[in-house]
């Protein structure tokens, strides 16, 4: 089950796919952190793909840092493994930390079921929003930008309008 | 025969069996689908098994370009005519496949 709305963002240090370990205390001075459970694999993943590389570009000028993470079992799921994870990150340029989470503590903490689902944290990194990035994976066919809606109300000192919807996408590949 | 073999852990596949009914519907045939569950690895491998969902018509796979992938519990990846990513087969290769 997920954690509720309001809980602190779980405590973490990740290898990312830039060669380097990132922790919680890093994202110390963004606004909003956006922790999206992430993977390689999954057609839901690359079907929505584009739209968070163009939201974490988009708004990482306003001090919302977006991070990926990686929990699935690499041992089942190969082209989930950290090396495919850097080509993919290194193939499309990905303006997000891409951070692989072996041992699944973090998607463990999180609550985490489905890839891509979001957990977007406040600057007291409390929990406002989690679910889905926006209502359809069919990029023409979105009616609601939820992570974008509540992005903007939260940086704008409001209630997101939409607080919690169901992430559809592949399950977390657990061990 | 048309099969649709899945797996549940992938959300993809009420939505490609309401395609694929659409399609029948629409082509005017009145033919069942075959549901198939994959529940195992060895399921997977046994049924070559690329991932949920597959949809065989009269043995042979609708995408012709993944049907060869590993056997695997996975969900499946498609492409649509515009080359976007889909979790289910397009409306177009449906089409192909039952003409």
């Amino acid at each position: 089950m997920s954690i509720a709305l309001g809980t602190e963002t779980p405590s973490f240090e990740l290898p990312g796919v830039d060669g380097n370990d990132h922790a919680t205390g890093e994202y110390g001075d963004a606004k909003l952190l956006a922790l999206v459970q992430y993977c390689n694999h999954c057609p839901y993943v690359l079907a929505w793909e584009g739209r968070l590389i163009a939201l974490a570009r988009d708004y990482a000028d306003l001090g919302v840092r977006v991070v990926a993470v990686n929990s699935n079992d690499a041992a089942r799921y190969p082209e989930d493994s950290f090396e495919r994870m850097k080509e993919r990150a290194e193939e499309l340029d990905f303006p997000f930390d891409y951070l692989f989470d072996a041992s699944q503590s973090l998607a463990q903490a999180l609550g985490a079921e489905r890839t891509p689902e979001v957990f977007l944290f406040d600057e007291k990194r409390r929990l406002r929003y989690h679910g889905a990035i926006d209502d359809s994976r069919d990029e023409t066919a979105v009616s609601r930008s939820y992570l974008r809606e509540a992005i903007d109300a939260l940086l704008a000192g409001k209630e997101p309008p939409v607080a919690e919807t169901e992430a559809a996408g592949c399950t977390v590949k657990w061990k | 025969m048309i099969e649709l073999l899945f797996w549940q852990g992938c959300p993809s596949h009420p939505e490609a069996k309401a395609l694929l009914e659409q399609v029948l519907t629409e082509l005017g045939r009145d033919d069942q689908i075959v549901m198939t569950e994959v529940r195992s690895d060895e399921e997977a491998e046994r049924l070559h098994f690329p991932g949920s969902p597959t949809i065989r018509v009269d043995g042979r796979d609708i995408d012709s370009m993944g049907a060869n992938g590993h056997p695997s519990l996975t969900c499946r990846i498609y492409h649509l005519p515009d080359g976007r990513v889909s979790p289910v087969p397009s409306r177009e290769q449906m089409e192909a496949a039952l003409r």
